[in-house]
C-alpha cells in the first residue's frame, strides 16, 4: 500500500504527537512537593497536649466550614465562646485565635492553598481584611 | 387495625416522651462542642448614647480629637486624604449640617461655630437595614446596627438609605491608608465594601465600653442601656433636655444630643 506524500504526513503526525504530549513530558518527574504545613510555632511547641478544637481529621477536612460557623456566630448572633467537647474555651476569631497558635501563616495556611491552586486574591480571601500576626523569616 | 382510646393515649405518651429527651440528652451530652455567650460581655436591651456638646466644649482641650482617634486607632481606620473616599466612623460637623431645619441663624455663637460630634446613630427603625439587599447590614436585638462585611456587595444602597451620612465606601484598598498603628486584634476593611460605626460591640463582648467613650477625658459621652432607668444614658437623659437628629424621619436614633 502506498501513502501519497506519506513523509510529510508521518513527519506531520510525529509533530502534532509531539506537541500534543507536551505538557506530560515537560512535567516529567517535577511534581510539585507535596504540602507540609508546619506546626513549630512557640505556642503549640510550649503546648503539653497539642490539640486543635477538633480532632486532626475533622479540622483538616472540615476547616473551612468551622470558620464560616464561626464567622456567623459571631458576626450574626453574637456569640463568641466555642466550648469544645474536652471543655476547653476558645474565643471564636480566626484573626485572634486560630493564629495565636498557627501563628505562621505562610507555614501553615499558605502551604495547602497554594498547592490546591488557591490564589491569595482569590478563594479563601481571608487576608484582605484579617490582619495576619507577624512572622519572623 | 381497630385503636381504642387506651392504645392511642399509650402510643402518644411514649411518642411524646421521645420528643422531649432530646433536649434532656443536648443538656447531659458532654462531648458535643457548644456555642455560648462571653460571660463578661456587656448586653443591653437597647444600646444607647448621650452627647453632651457643652462639656465636649468647654471641659476638653482645644481641638480635642481623642475620642475620634481612639476609634480609628481601634478599628483601623484609614485615613484616604480626599473628601470623596472619606472613612467616616466618628468625625465632626457643624450645627446646620447635624441639625438642619433647626436652625434659626440666631443660636449661640458657640452652637453655630463649633463642631458637634456625629456618629452612626444606631437608628431602632433603621433605613440602611431595610435597604441592603444581602442582608449584610441588619439590626442586632440590643439595638446595634451592625455590618457584616463579609456579605456586603459594595452596591452602597445603605449609604442612599442613610440620613445621616454615617457610612462610608472603601474606593480603594485602604490597608495603605491606615494613619494610626494598625490594630492586629481588628481586621481592615477591603476594596468594595461599606463601613461606619459599629457601636465598638467587638469591645462589648470583652467586657468593655466603647473606645470613644472610654477616650473622654471630659465625660462628654455617656453609653448604656436605654430601657435599664438606673443606666449612666438614662440619668444623663434625664437630667439635661436632649435631641436626637431629624427626629421627623422616624428612624429613631439611638443617639442623643444634650445642647
Amino acid at each position: 500500500m502506498k501513502i501519497y506524500d506519506g513523509k510529510y504526513i508521518l513527519i506531520g503526525l510525529l509533530v502534532f504527537v509531539g506537541v500534543i504530549t507536551f505538557p506530560i513530558w515537560f512535567n516529567l518527574g517535577k511534581a510539585a512537593p507535596p504540602p507540609e504545613p508546619k506546626l513549630d510555632t512557640p505556642v503549640i511547641m510550649q503546648m503539653a497536649q497539642k490539640q486543635c478544637v477538633l480532632p486532626r481529621e475533622e479540622m483538616r477536612t472540615g476547616h473551612m466550614q468551622i470558620l464560616n460557623d464561626w464567622r456567623t456566630q459571631v458576626v450574626r448572633n453574637g456569640k463568641r465562646m466555642y466550648v469544645a467537647a474536652d471543655g476547653k474555651t476558645y474565643e471564636m476569631s480566626l484573626q485572634n485565635e486560630c493564629m495565636r497558635c498557627h501563628s505562621n501563616k505562610t507555614q501553615f495556611c499558605d502551604q495547602c492553598h497554594t498547592y490546591a491552586g488557591l490564589k491569595l486574591d482569590s478563594t479563601p480571601y481571608c487576608w484582605t481584611c484579617h490582619v495576619p500576626p507577624k512572622e519572623t523569616k | 387495625m381497630e385503636t381504642n382510646r387506651r392504645d392511642f393515649l399509650k402510643i402518644g405518651g411514649v411518642c411524646a416522651l421521645g420528643l422531649g429527651s432530646l433536649p434532656v440528652l443536648n443538656a447531659v451530652a458532654q462531648n458535643v462542642p457548644k456555642i455560648m455567650d462571653n460571660p463578661q460581655a456587656l448586653t443591653a436591651k437597647r444600646w444607647a448614647m448621650a452627647i453632651d456638646v457643652k462639656k465636649c466644649w468647654e471641659k476638653g482641650k482645644p481641638g480635642c480629637k481623642d475620642c475620634i482617634l481612639a476609634c480609628h486607632t481601634t478599628h483601623n481606620v484609614p485615613d484616604i486624604g480626599t473628601l470623596k473616599e472619606e472613612i467616616k466612623w466618628i468625625w465632626t460637623e457643624k450645627y446646620e449640617n447635624v441639625f438642619p431645619g433647626f436652625e434659626s441663624g440666631n443660636e449661640p455663637h458657640d452652637i453655630r461655630e463649633k463642631p458637634f460630634l456625629v456618629l452612626c446613630n444606631h437608628c431602632a427603625n433603621a433605613p440602611c437595614t431595610r435597604v441592603c439587599p444581602t442582608k449584610a447590614t441588619f439590626k442586632r436585638a440590643d439595638g446595634i446596627t451592625m455590618m457584616d462585611f463579609h456579605r456586603c456587595i459594595g452596591c452602597r444602597y445603605c449609604m442612599a438609605g442613610c440620613p445621616y451620612g454615617a457610612r462610608s465606601f472603601n474606593f480603594r484598598d485602604p490597608r495603605n491608608y491606615i494613619k494610626t498603628e494598625l490594630n492586629p486584634t481588628f481586621p481592615t476593611r477591603e476594596r468594595g465594601v461599606v463601613e461606619k460605626c459599629n457601636f465598638c460591640e467587638e469591645r462589648l463582648a470583652a467586657g468593655k465600653i466603647p473606645a470613644c467613650v472610654e477616650a473622654c477625658a471630659a465625660k462628654a459621652l455617656t453609653f448604656g442601656d436605654l430601657e435599664d432607668p438606673s443606666s449612666e444614658v438614662r440619668k444623663a437623659l434625664g437630667a439635661q433636655y436632649s435631641i436626637r437628629r431629624k427626629p421627623e424621619l422616624g428612624t429613631l436614633p439611638g443617639v442623643y444630643y444634650i445642647i
